[in-house]
């Protein structure tokens, strides 16, 4: 378990395709790979669905609310504009 | 590079430009007779610890990509749910197609 993140704290998505490794189900969308985002809330924790998909014991992760700017993710949209994505703690690295 | 070009599963379709056209349907779906047994028989199975919606989405994930687009939404699940059975042995493949025959 990684220390908890705090609202406010920027993070970046891990840059990893497993999807293109082997069958896999992952909740972290294509869009936001590599992408950096900030900490917007802590949401508890929960069984990984990652394993609990294959039936696998699935440890506990913390999962957070974390924002991105929209128009650097989609290109469009006004000043100020985010994407709020449920996100685990496995997929987000801190600076 | 835009979003779409990254090497994603086809079920992963946010950012991807051709919906991007399509309008949202908001209208609320009308469920028949099939979709009410199978989400039913999703909940039975969840309650008896049978399969979890991960292993559900795991399974509807996994249908190909031009069937995904031709079936239901409940098709999609009954899909997963018999995949997710076969595998783990809880029917037999024979079992299943003497059942669809009677049905």
């Amino acid at each position: 378990m990684n220390a908890p993140l705090t609202p406010g704290t920027p993070v970046r998505v891990r840059d990893d395709w497993p999807e293109t490794r082997g069958p896999v189900h992952i909740r972290t969308p294509h869009y936001l790979r590599g992408r950096s985002g900030t900490v917007r809330r802590s949401l508890g924790r929960f069984p990984n669905p990652e394993d609990l998909a294959f039936a696998r014991p699935a440890p506990l992760l913390a999962l957070y609310h974390v924002g991105f700017d929209q128009q650097a993710i989609w290109g469009e949209g006004t000043a100020g504009d985010e994407i709020l994505v449920e996100l685990y703690e496995s997929w987000l690295e801190t600076a | 590079m835009k979003p779409e070009d990254q090497p994603h599963a086809h079920h992963d379709m946010g950012g991807v430009s051709k919906y991007l056209c399509e309008p949202v349907d908001t209208e609320p779906h009308t469920l028949c007779e099939f979709d009410r047994e199978v989400d039913a028989l999703r909940q039975i199975l969840g309650m008896k610890g049978v399969m979890t919606v991960d292993e559900l989405r795991r399974g509807i994930e996994a249908i190909p990509e031009a069937e995904y687009h031709a079936l239901s939404y409940y098709q999609r699940w009954v899909r997963s749910i018999a995949a997710t059975l076969l595998r783990k042995g809880v029917i037999g493949e024979a079992e299943l197609r003497a059942a669809l025959e009677k049905a």
